[in-house]
């Protein structure tokens, strides 16, 4: 059987602006709530305040989303890396596949609250812990798609390539890795959002900079309205890089924008 | 010269035997079907002469030499077009010539001048979900013929079309291949392109697939486009008898 490959179909600016209304009226709700009900801004800002404070504070928040967006992409490409080869190895051994997938699920069980502090006691308050910690968050998501993706090439073609006599290296770059493309791009769409929280996290628990030490140093000083406005940059910073993977999708995958016209 | 030859060649799969001492020759620039109900091993043997299995007894030659599975010298084309979504038509069209190691850009200057007589001129650049299912199909017999082996194996290649194309693309076909006249073992379960296309006929059993018959098809070229001759109904009323009172048991 063939699996559906997910598809991905851009839409119209119009068909963002019922979104950008529902998120807009939120914060109008919010803005009136704090305005009305007079609540302390060391309990909840409102969306103007943590607004103010950004720019206030933006060298402060520049100079700590720079690290955060270094240990997303390095940590990001590492774990891509990594996926791309094992999924490789474990499409050719299949035997291999039996021995390590087992352990890279339970790379996933591995509660990060507990393994954050112990990556960053090996390796240091640099880089290098956060770099690894995205790393284990999204080389699973990332690996599991590329395979399933292999496997969701058409046996027909893969029939009809070797009865054109290609060998196993051919077929899997001719079929098995084009037909995993749709796949990989949507495991990278989830991942990169996993990548951004785990850096943050990484960083609350022990970096020198970072949104994560942001969040943390405003929260020990009582400061929500620092915390929100480090909390909109994450979340800002997440929805680019998201957008970065779709539009890569849409340009390495530009055979699916043309649908069926039969 | 025989092009291929099977002889008491049996296969057993997952312990069910689907294959019985199957004999059948196919000459050179000969049309050759095998007939046969649904699910009685007819894309089998065309699996096995493309090395995707092995026969559990029997010897297949071509050429007269033992069939090396992997140079076998067969162009096959699978029952569904297979075209890779991801390729423009001239790109799948080139696959089997890739595939043989000929550089892409020599590869797409031996397909381009076949493009006109397979009907996909100015469609080069389009990917097969922009195209019709007989497009498609054509654009798969492409890749197949384009391959320029020795032999055509083609795998019920207008099964999945609906009635109307069908008929146009067996009529094409017709005429592309009294052009071509490559050496062809077509596989199918429909008696009228059988009869309408081949030079032979073999009638396949139920499993385990015996050959029950064989016969010649005589009748003057282009037999399509104009009305069926007398002898094409009474063998086709023949060929009908025989697959249903003699293929074993009813379904």
């Amino acid at each position: 059987m063939q699996r559906p490959v997910p598809r991905h179909k851009g839409g119209g600016v119009a068909r963002g602006i019922p979104a950008v209304l529902s998120v807009a009226c939120a914060f109008a709700l919010w803005e009136i709530y704090v305005r009305l009900s007079g609540i302390s801004p060391l309990v909840l800002p409102a969306p103007s305040r943590v607004v103010e404070q950004m720019v206030l504070n933006r060298s402060l928040l520049w100079d700590n989303t720079l690290p955060t967006i270094k240990a997303t992409l390095a940590g990001f490409a590492l774990s891509v890396t990594v996926a791309f080869v094992f999924s490789v190895l474990l499409d050719f051994r299949p035997r291999l596949r039996r021995a390590l997938f087992p352990i890279f699920v339970v790379s996933q069980t591995l509660p990060l609250v507990a393994i954050a502090p112990l990556v960053v006691l090996w390796f240091g308050f640099d880089l290098a812990p956060k770099v690894l910690l995205v790393a284990l968050v999204t080389f699973f998501p990332m690996l599991v798609s590329l395979v399933d993706g292999y496997e969701s090439t058409d046996p027909e073609i893969e029939a009809l390539l070797f009865s054109m006599g290609a060998s196993r290296g051919v077929v899997f770059r001719s079929a098995r890795l084009p037909s995993a493309m749709p796949y990989f791009f949507a495991g990278l769409r989830i991942s990169i959002t996993y990548a951004v929280v785990a850096a943050i996290f990484a960083e609350y628990v022990g970096a020198r900079a970072g949104l994560g030490i942001v969040i943390l140093n405003a929260k020990n000083s009582f400061r929500p309205d620092l915390m929100l406005a480090a909390v909109v940059i994450s979340s800002a910073l997440t929805l680019v890089l998201f957008a970065l993977t779709a539009l890569l999708q849409r340009v390495a995958l530009r055979w699916r924008d043309f649908g069926d016209q039969r | 010269m025989s092009m291929l030859s099977m002889k008491g060649v049996s296969l057993a799969l997952e312990g069910t035997r689907v294959l019985d001492d199957i004999a059948l020759h196919v000459g050179a620039g000969e049309f050759v079907s095998i007939l046969g109900p649904s699910g009685a091993g007819k894309s089998t043997i065309l699996r096995l002469l493309t090395g995707a299995l092995r026969p559990d007894q029997g010897v297949i030659t071509c050429g007269g030499a033992p069939l090396d599975p992997r140079d076998h010298g067969f162009a096959f084309m699978p029952q569904r077009d297979a075209l890779m979504p991801w390729r423009r038509i001239i790109d799948n069209a080139t696959l089997g010539l890739e595939v043989q190691g000929v550089p892409r850009r020599e590869a797409r200057a031996r397909v381009l001048p076949l493009l006109e007589a397979f009907g996909l001129s100015g469609f080069e650049g389009h990917y097969p979900a922009q195209l019709s299912g007989g497009m498609r199909q054509r654009a798969a017999l492409l890749r197949t013929v384009a391959q320029n082996r020795s032999m055509l194996l083609l795998d019920e290649p207008f099964g999945a079309l609906d009635a109307l194309t069908r008929t146009r693309m067996q009529r094409w076909f017709e005429e592309r291949w009294r052009e071509g006249r490559w050496s062809t073992l077509l596989v199918t379960h429909d008696i009228r392109e059988a009869v309408a296309l081949s030079d032979r006929i073999y009638v396949l059993s139920r499993r385990p697939a015996r050959v029950i018959a064989e016969r010649a098809v005589p009748m003057a070229r282009p037999r399509l486009g104009r009305p069926a001759t007398a002898k094409a109904h009474a063998l086709e009323a023949e060929l009908l008898d025989i697959l249903l009172t003699q293929t074993g048991d009813s379904p």
